[in-house]
């Protein structure tokens, strides 16, 4: 796959879409491609994070420690951005990412990514509107989960007055 | 090595001349000062040749003489018509008398030229021989500096001074007494001349010497004063170059660049003023001196013309009388060019010795002495009344009176200004108490002969210097205080070193032999160098740098011709790793190198030479510009696809980068034009549209320098389709079998049989290029290379290697824990009878340090050691502990004994936690 084709591929991250195409081209030029085979860890959940990456082909499961071992939350794949949390607010990995199939991705380092933040304004602008609409969604989220909590609540307290 | 006994013996009995030759303390002589004046050092060490040179002078003037006067003669001879000549009853005609006149003339010319090449010969010799010595001398001195001087005195002060300012000394060394000898006899025998000629003109032509005399000296005295000054200046301003490179960090990160160059700047005025000033006055007094030469002549054309109209001179003397006063010019000016470039020495010689007097010089016999057998040390370390203080610090330590036991492990805790540190270092010899004495066993501890204590007692400071070597050459650092085993020559190589060593010895230098075995295997308890490269490595293990070694022999070279074996070990690790990878299921992270075969992984300029440079002939960065190279693209028609390449690399380049600010860090890690080339290219981008066939050479070279740095896999420009890699692949096989023999040894070609010298041993092994774009390819791959290593026992080769490895300036190019834990291996390597580490494992984390000392504790049973704590709870390891407070020695005993809550030792343990 040629400088081109990522550039092409990029335009379709969520997060580079505002970005004009020559822009573009500089992150695949700068960023490197990195192979992952199945079964490979992209990451671990707890390591300090030193870059981001773009799936570009195939896809992997996001995988969070609990009790029971490390359990697979969700599934990301192609033209997802990931591993970006750790480097924005230097935490650990929030969760570990492995290789369902052979994955290729496009490495965005650390210090790659803060330089682009700082030379595009624009991708600061979309990545806070990313970021926020994460935010959103988690808060919907929550906001079910307690409905449902409040809900569920509710209705054991009627079943407790029927019975009483 | 019996067929050259008498060679052997010179070089088997090296010794230092001065040192004597002597076993024994006793004859070595004591520390002399160095001479105050040049004058005092060039009799006290050449008198001999000084007085020779002198008398071959004084040999040479009659014929001088002569060659004067010879010219009246034939002038005369050529005048006097008629004129027939008697010699020794022989009678000869004028033109006859004419001939052996200038027959004797041609004669004289031959042996004053011969006398004047004789005698500046012996005169270069003289001076070279000396400033040779005056070097080594001030070097010496350097060595026996105390410690402290070097607070004073920085490197940047002492370096110019060895080097450039003694540099013009050697020069007028040679010269110190022949010059004025055969200028002063030259400038006499011509004045004498004049004055046999005529007494009147003779005053006549020395009437303003009493003048130039008088004044000249006084205006040199300012003269020198400037001297003084400017050589001050400069030392100041080398010490200043010397900070600024010592403090870069600093100046970059306090943005302090402007602060530096305004104040070089103002230095170099200062030099500037001074200097310009030395000039103008040096000038005065040579236009002075010029003006009153010219002056003189105004005599001799009256007084002499007006003599010769009257009859009382004859017309030839005074010819020759004139031409002997333009003899006299010369001789004037290079007295007066030596008495300033005299006083200009004597300056700079006495400016130079007055820093080389410090107070506290370590003394030479003690340094130097070589006894007959190095005593060990023992007994109780007695300590008595031991003051120590510094300039500024009075009483670092106050009086200290302790008896430690010799052989027990001590620990010494303490604050930082504790005075523990001074204490390691006293105990050490490396400092010299103000008052009190140090006994071990008995034995004054500063009496003792260097080799003795240097010897018996190792010492590792808290930040360990390495020299720039190997680490191998670093680890037996320890071992090395003479010649062990002389080497051996073959005759032709015998005779020179003969040569060079008397030379040495005439110079007053040192004449042990560098080429020699240094190594003290004795001591080590050590057989030969095989036994002590397993020892060394044992040693690297012992301080846990097994691993860091064996990575940098990874990454080194071997030397195929002293371990041509284990060449052939790896390039069969090389099929083993092969067969692995493929067993593993890791095959695609390593491209193989393939003779018929592009690879991916590899830059377009090594897929094209498919081998590894020796020298700078093919290095990537000429390579463009190598016509070798150009002529085989175009063999194979691969210069304009190239060309075309480049110019595609360089749009894509300045579509990139052109917007990027200057000094973008892109700039240094991606872009294949610097931000200053982006506009030359683009006039070359311009250039092109009208034809690459219309570009100039250099821009072609340019542009073929681009695609040369691609690497397919990496960049992704999709520049290099299925054509043009087959087509480079033809270009290799045609590099190949065009080489010409010339340059044949420029490069070493990737042969799957052969072990590759140039290569690295990773490399060799690898025999291939890990795959840009597989996760963690070089971590996993370098794993199998191990096992594949370890397996068929390569391991310990490789690390042998890795001792090779140069640590470069002061080890700069090792981690501050390498370093530390490398001298702390040549401590243990002397086998000392006391060892002691001062805060030695600070620098270590820790538990490295824990690590480290428990390891050291049990290898040094048997030795004594004191160890400096940063951390007053290690000593808890520790046989016996010693706490220190204020300068003071204040408690010790066993680590039980002071376990108590009173005990300071427990308050230092606590005021840690």
């Amino acid at each position: 796959m040629s400088l081109l084709e990522e550039v092409e591929l990029l335009r379709r991250v969520p997060l580079f879409a505002d970005i004009e195409p020559a822009k573009l081209k500089l992150i695949a030029f700068t960023s490197e491609r990195v192979t992952f085979d199945p079964d490979e860890y992209v990451f671990h959940q707890g390591d300090m994070g030193d870059a981001a990456y773009i799936i570009m082909e195939g896809d992997a499961d996001v995988l969070i420690d609990g009790p029971g071992g490390a359990r697979a939350v969700a599934r990301v794949g192609r033209n997802e951005f990931i591993g970006e949390i750790a480097i924005l607010c230097d935490v650990p990995r929030t969760a570990s990412i492995r290789a369902r199939s052979r994955v290729v991705t496009l490495r965005i380092s650390k210090d790659l990514f803060f330089r682009l933040l700082t030379d595009f304004p624009k991708m600061s602008v979309t990545i806070m509107r990313v970021i926020a609409q994460r935010l959103e969604n988690t808060t919907a989220q929550l906001r079910r989960v307690l409905a449902e909590a409040q809900l569920a609540e509710a209705e054991i307290a009627k079943a407790h007055s029927a019975e009483g | 090595m019996t067929d050259q006994p008498a060679t052997i013996e010179q070089v088997s009995e090296p010794r230092l001349v001065e040192a004597a030759a002597s076993t024994t303390i006793g004859p070595v002589p004591a520390s002399q000062p160095m001479e105050k004046s040049i004058y005092g050092f060039i009799l006290r060490h050449s008198l001999k040749d000084q007085l020779f040179v002198v008398g071959l002078t004084a040999v040479s003037l009659p014929f001088y003489y002569l060659s004067l006067d010879l010219p009246k003669t034939i002038v005369n001879a050529i005048n006097g018509k008629g004129l027939r000549e008697t010699i020794d009853g022989v009678h000869l005609t004028q033109t006859g008398y004419l001939s052996l006149l200038c027959a004797a003339f041609l004669a004289l010319v031959f042996v004053n030229g011969g006398f004047k090449y004789w005698i500046n010969v012996l005169k270069g010799r003289l001076g070279e021989r000396m400033l040779r010595r005056l070097r080594f001398e001030l070097y010496h001195r350097i060595l026996r500096f105390p410690l402290l001087q070097f607070r004073r005195t920085s490197p940047g002060e002492l370096i110019p001074m060895i080097t450039s300012e003694v540099e013009p000394l050697g020069g007028f060394i040679g010269d110190a007494f022949a010059l004025p000898a055969q200028q002063g006899g030259t400038l006499l025998t011509a004045i004498f001349f004049l004055f046999v000629q005529d007494p009147v003109l003779g005053a006549a032509a020395v009437a303003l010497y009493p003048l130039q005399g008088y004044v000249i000296p006084k205006l040199q005295r300012k003269v020198n004063q400037l001297g003084k000054q400017r050589v001050r200046t400069i030392r100041t301003l080398a010490d200043r170059v010397g900070e600024s490179v010592g403090g870069i960090q600093e100046i970059h990160a306090n943005d302090s660049a402007r602060l530096q160059l305004a104040d070089f700047a103002e230095r170099l005025g200062r030099i500037y003023e001074i200097r310009f000033e030395i000039y103008q006055r040096k000038f005065f007094v040579k236009f002075l001196n010029n003006m009153i030469n010219q002056l003189t002549p105004f005599f001799f054309y009256s007084i002499g013309g007006y003599l010769v109209i009257r009859g009382q001179l004859s017309f030839g003397s005074l010819v020759a009388v004139l031409s002997a006063y333009k003899d006299l010019a010369a001789p004037w000016k290079e007295l007066l060019d030596f008495y300033q470039t005299k006083e200009d020495c004597r300056i700079k010689y006495e400016q130079v010795v007055e820093q080389f007097q410090p107070p506290g010089l370590i003394d030479r016999s003690l340094q130097l002495a070589e006894p007959d057998n190095v005593p060990h040390l023992g007994g109780e370390i007695a300590v008595s009344k031991l003051i120590y203080s510094e300039d500024d610090r009075a009483h670092i330590l106050n009086g200290v009176t302790a008896s430690l036991p010799f052989g027990p492990h001590i620990a010494i805790v303490g604050s930082g200004s504790s005075g523990k540190s001074e204490f390691a270092m006293l105990l050490a010899r490396l400092l010299v108490p103000s008052a009190g004495r140090i006994m071990i066993g008995g034995q004054d501890l500063n009496q003792m002969p260097y080799a003795v204590t240097g010897r018996r007692i190792a010492y590792v400071a808290a930040a360990a210097g390495l020299f720039a070597a190997s680490i191998r050459e670093n680890l037996l650092f320890g071992l090395k205080h003479r010649p062990v085993v002389p080497p051996t020559y073959d005759a032709a190589t015998a005779k020179r070193r003969h040569k060079m060593l008397v030379e040495a010895r005439r110079a007053g230098n040192s004449d042990f032999d560098m080429q020699a075995d240094w190594i003290d295997y004795g001591r080590a308890e050590i057989d030969d160098s095989a036994a002590m490269t397993r020892r060394l490595l044992e040693m690297v293990e012992f301080v846990g740098m097994e691993d860091d070694i064996y990575h940098l022999g990874l990454r080194g070279r071997l030397d195929v011709k002293r371990r041509a074996e284990a060449a052939e070990g790896f390039v069969a690790a090389r099929k083993a790793l092969a067969e692995l990878l493929v067993e593993a299921g890791m095959a695609h992270l390593v491209e193989r190198f393939e003779v018929d075969r592009y690879n991916t992984n590899l830059t377009f300029s090594d897929n094209l030479l498919f081998g590894t440079p020796v020298d700078d002939t093919f290095a990537p960065a000429r390579l463009a510009s190598n016509p070798y190279v150009l002529q085989v693209l175009d063999k194979v028609g691969l210069t304009d696809d190239l060309i075309r390449s480049g110019l595609k690399v360089a749009e894509t380049m300045l579509e990139l980068f052109a917007d990027l600010a200057p000094g973008h860090e892109f700039f240094d890690q991606f872009s294949f034009i610097a931000y200053d080339e982006l506009p030359d290219y683009r006039a070359i981008l311009n250039r092109a549209s009208a034809g690459i066939e219309r570009l100039k050479a250099a821009d072609r070279t340019r542009l073929i320098a681009l695609p040369f740095r691609l690497i397919e896999t990496r960049h992704r420009l999709g520049l290099i389709d299925d054509s043009l890699r087959r087509r480079i692949v033809e270009a290799r096989q045609v590099f190949r079998d065009d080489l010409p023999e010339a340059l044949r040894s420029k490069i070493e070609f990737f042969d799957p049989e052969r072990y590759n010298e140039a290569s690295s041993i990773l490399e060799n092994v690898l025999f291939g290029s890990i795959a840009f774009d597989a996760a963690q390819g070089s971590s996993r791959v370098q794993e199998l290379v191990t096992q594949v290593l370890d397996r068929m026992d390569l391991c310990p080769v490789v690390s042998e290697v890795g001792l090779d490895y140069q640590v470069g300036s002061a080890g700069s190019r090792l981690t501050v824990t390498q370093r530390q834990k490398l001298a702390i291996a040549r401590a243990v390597i002397k086998r000392p009878d006391l060892l002691i580490l001062n805060e030695a494992v600070a620098a270590l984390d820790p538990a490295a340090q824990q690590q480290i000392l428990t390891a050291l504790r049990e290898h040094c049973q048997g030795m004594a050691m004191i160890v400096v704590l940063q951390r007053a709870r290690f000593a808890r390891h520790f046989d016996h502990v010693v706490v220190m407070e204020q300068g003071r020695l204040i408690e010790q005993g066993s680590f039980a004994e002071l376990d108590h809550p009173e005990s300071s030792m427990t308050q230092l343990i606590e005021a840690e936690t």
